[in-house]
């Protein structure tokens, strides 16, 4: 069972009020518990049981401007009052910082809004084991697949948030995760890929049987890939890739890139960033949303931002520390982002296929190419060659490549977007892209 | 040394007990307990941005039957704790009916000292030598506009108990230092990157002349970016630097060469074994055992006692790295490379310092070879595609070489190429070799561990280049 609030609202009040008597003027304090029980299959038969169970706590302490922070997974009175006494004596042989501050009073959440983002049910591990035999038997009906690896996770949390100006709040969420990894062979390659599907709420998960088809499909299309020359080609991103691109674009825009100035986007508020049909929202109140929450990691009330209307940047991302030093309010970003998305576009998937005649169709990524203090791009891809929108041979070994401040601006979408993961797109086209390869 | 049953209801005698009792039908498995306390002091924007301290303890079970894992793990180490994850293990490997496996290699040799990084300096003086960095930079380059430094300390303690009651122990100091300068000149803005660390305490890397030369390399890389050029498009000769662009055979051949991938065959060289992977004079190997390196370990997280391994012997396929449970399964040995990255994460098998040992050419006659291709010298990250081979990674210093001469920086650019034949495309080994400055974590399944890389410089006949002029 997981801690419930009142045994984390207890430990978290008794590290405030021992951090008080020690000396310091503010401080904040987090205490969670999650429990997460996984099975994985392999070929069918049962691979690994993991159940976990973490306790963990953050504690910062402010005397005036100073501030320094602890944690640790020890919930022990004995092991909380050293490590406060450690606190405050960091604290107090640490620099000051003007900006240093708990957040503003009035923007604190004043209520934990119903998002329904918690799932009781309990799947026992017999019945996970039965969901992942379904998946892993609609995986494996083809003779090109020679692995595949599954798993099922019941993921289980409850926090509380609380600081000294009076802030105590904290709720419990829940996750119901499937995912299938395949590996299928041909006379000339080996090839892998993936599908998944996670959910607060366990009625809300694909069915087995389809996840695992899927997942099958998807992994034979990509059998004796072909490597294509260097040029300069339009690139389709599945929205499996082009979510990464959004997310770029929110560690672009963090309040902290912007005051350190080790941003592409810095100073580029109220500007045009994007295209005209580009809209971003950032919504925190989705109910069963996978990113959806009350308040932010410091407290602070999240609403919905409009990141981008019209192509236009209308919002940073801002905390109270960067807020303060960019002479803004916090918007309750501290942490990132909650339910991050591209509005839809005006034009369906088929007709973005058949937009040119010969694209590339992008389904994975890999290395770390994205540079934000330069915007510029460059990563290794997979995917399918497209010709007047017909899929016509896989494609591996090549890199694409260009710079965010044109790539932003070319960006075309469809109409097909779905809330898949907590940061989501639809399918997108950019044009102009150099792609390298033989 | 950490006693991990002096605040607890358990003792060592119940906890020993209930080991033997969970694993009597099991092939292996073991308690793994842990105490780890780390630091790290951050310098940004001009100043002191975060001091924190954080301490975790915990233990993870873990029993095997045949291929099934079943891990349990918990913060908290009571009785009623360890019962619930026995009852926890039990009830996943119901019909195990194994032989539990005693047999453990030992060694006595250390590869580190038992100590604590944290307590061998001051606060006040890690936050003095930040301020120094911050300033030292900003005086000797107009065009630094940012700059963050970061100390990061660790003592790690585990204890591993068997079935059987046999006990191992370890003690893990690991320290690294980071800086990053960003310059801006004429409206571009570039940065540098550079660190070392290790396992020895903070004073081996913070005397002035140290700490001073990773200033120097960070603004140094972020100089030459300033003036870098748009990297090409297409394939191409690429003569790569020695030292931590050996992060190449960590990418191409170090994962595929992880016994956990080959026993599942999922690996693309899985098949390979005893075969030629790479040209004549390619040697690799992978060794915990070299003093104080951020990759050496002196016993694996199963209680194996490191080893040097030969993977690849002038250009032939020798082993692959094993922990306990991929050896018993591919009827081999462990080679010590059992490593979780912490109590929280079951075993796999993982490099620890991956190397490429010399050869007889020079750098120079590499790059008079090349008409056209690049020359890079330092690199950000890498990743690997295990099942098609496919790996990249990201140049962070990078030139231009033309008509065997090394010509214009040019950007940061993404190198993909194929694992398995990548070494074959080996047409010239350095007689440089070097060691990273130990900065590297890998990634596996979720899980980060610190790591080593080394190789000479190495010229390689044609690898795609991911710029953006054609």
């Amino acid at each position: 069972m997981i801690k419930n609030q009142e045994y984390l609202s207890e430990k978290a009040s008794y590290c405030l009020d021992l951090a008080k008597k020690l000396g310091a003027t503010d401080s904040s304090v987090i205490v969670s518990n999650s429990i997460s029980e996984t099975v994985n299959f392999r070929n069918k038969k049962l691979d690994e049981s993991n159940r976990s169970d973490n306790l963990a706590i953050g504690i910062t302490t402010y005397i005036g401007k100073k501030k320094s922070s602890i944690s640790s997974s020890n919930l022990l009175r004995e092991n909380l009052d050293t490590l406060i006494e450690k606190c405050i004596e960091t604290t107090k042989n640490t620099p000051g910082d003007e900006f240093n501050s708990l957040p503003d009073k009035d923007l604190l959440a004043k209520e934990v809004k119903d998002l329904n983002l918690y799932d009781d049910t309990h799947i026992k591990n017999e019945n996970k084991i039965e969901y992942l035999e379904r998946l892993e038997t609609s995986a494996s009906s083809d003779k090109k697949i020679v692995n595949t690896e599954s798993s099922f996770t019941e993921d289980k949390s409850n926090f509380i948030l609380a600081n000294s100006d009076g802030f105590l709040k904290g709720y419990k969420s829940s996750s119901f995760t499937a995912s299938s990894v395949i590996v299928a062979k041909d006379d000339k390659s080996m090839e892998r890929d993936y599908e998944y599907t996670s959910k607060c709420h366990l009625k809300d998960i694909n069915d087995a049987e389809d996840l695992g088809k899927l997942a099958a499909e998807q992994t034979i299309k990509k059998l004796s890939p072909k490597k294509i020359g260097s040029e300069k080609i339009a690139i389709i991103f599945d929205k499996r890739i082009a979510k990464g691109i959004l997310s770029t674009f929110a560690s672009a825009i963090s309040s902290s890139a912007i005051s350190r100035g080790t941003s592409f986007l810095k100073d580029k508020i109220n500007q045009k960033i994007f295209s005209d049909e580009i809209n971003i929202f950032d919504k925190p109140d989705i109910l069963k949303g996978l990113g959806s929450r009350s308040f932010d990691s410091e407290g602070v009330k999240t609403n919905t931002l409009k990141l981008i209307e019209q192509g236009v940047l209308k919002d940073y991302l801002i905390d109270t520390y960067n807020g303060k030093k960019l002479n803004l309010k916090s918007n309750g970003r501290c942490g990132g982002t909650s339910n991050l998305y591209f509005d839809n576009g005006n034009i369906s998937y088929k007709d973005l296929l058949n937009s040119n005649p010969r694209c590339l169709y992008i389904t994975e990524t890999i290395g770390h190419g994205s540079n934000i203090v330069t915007g510029d791009y460059s990563v290794g891809a997979t995917g399918f060659l497209l010709e007047n929108g017909d899929f016509k041979y896989p494609i591996n070994e090549i890199t694409i490549a260009g710079n965010f401040k044109d790539m932003f601006k070319n960006i075309i979408l469809a109409n097909d977007l779905e809330f898949k993961y907590a940061t989501n797109s639809p399918t997108m086209m950019i044009e102009g892209m150099v792609v390298a390869g033989k | 040394m950490s006693n991990f049953f002096e605040k607890s209801d358990l003792s060592r005698s119940d906890a020993e007990s209930i080991i033997s009792d969970t694993l009597q039908k099991c092939d292996d498995g073991e308690l793994y307990l842990e105490n780890s306390k780390s630091e790290s002091i951050l310098l940004d924007d001009n100043k002191i941005k975060n001091s924190s301290y954080s301490s975790d303890l915990g233990f993870g079970f873990r029993a095997i039957s045949d291929e099934i894992v079943a891990y349990s793990h918990s913060n908290e180490i009571s009785k009623n704790s360890l019962k619930q994850s026995s009852e926890n293990l039990k009830s996943t490997l119901k019909s195990a009916k194994g032989v539990y496996n005693h047999e453990l290699p030992k060694s006595n040799k250390k590869y580190y000292e038992n100590i604590n990084p944290i307590d061998q300096k001051t606060l006040n003086e890690k936050i003095e030598i930040l301020n120094n960095v911050n300033k030292y930079l900003r005086e000797k380059d107009n065009n630094v506009k940012q700059v963050t430094a970061n100390f990061l300390g660790e003592q790690k303690s585990i204890e591993i108990i068997r079935s059987g009651g046999e006990t191992l122990t370890d003690i893990r100091p690991l320290v690294r230092f980071n800086v990053t300068v960003m310059l801006e000149k004429n409206g571009r803005k570039e940065t540098g990157v550079y660190g070392i660390g290790g396992r020895k305490s903070y004073d081996a890397y913070l005397k002035e002349d140290n700490w001073k030369n990773v200033c120097d390399e960070a603004l140094r890389i972020a100089s030459i970016n300033l003036e870098s050029k748009p990297a090409p498009a297409g394939e191409m000769k690429v003569v790569l630097g020695p030292g931590w662009p050996a992060i190449l055979i960590h990418e191409a051949v170090g994962h595929g060469l992880e016994g956990d991938f080959n026993r599942k065959k999922t690996s693309a060289f899985h098949d390979l074994m005893g075969q030629k992977v790479a040209s004549e004079g390619v040697t690799i190997i992978d060794d915990g055992t070299i003093d104080n390196r951020r990759g050496s370990l002196t016993i694996d997280d199963e209680g194996t006692p490191t080893e040097k391994t030969v993977l690849i012997e002038n250009g032939i396929l020798k082993n692959f790295m094993q922990d306990r449970l991929n050896a018993r399964l591919m009827k081999t040995r462990s080679t010590g490379s059992g490593r979780r990255e912490n109590y929280r994460h079951i075993v796999l098998p993982r490099m620890r310092n991956t190397m490429m040992l010399n050869g007889n050419h020079t750098q120079e006659e590499m790059i008079k070879s090349v008409d056209k291709g690049i020359f890079a010298v330092s690199f950000g990250g890498g990743q690997v595609d295990i099942t098609s081979g496919k790996f990249v990674f990201n140049c962070t210093e990078a030139y231009e070489i033309l008509n065997g001469k090394i010509g214009s920086p040019i950007k940061g650019a993404t190198l993909i190429g194929d694992g398995p034949s990548i070494l074959k495309e080996v047409s010239m080994v350095g007689n440089d070799m070097m060691l990273d400055p130990g900065i590297g974590t890998c990634g596996k399944a979720g899980q980060g561990v610190p790591v080593g890389v080394a190789q000479p410089s190495i010229l390689i006949n044609k690898m795609t280049v991911g710029g953006t002029k054609l």
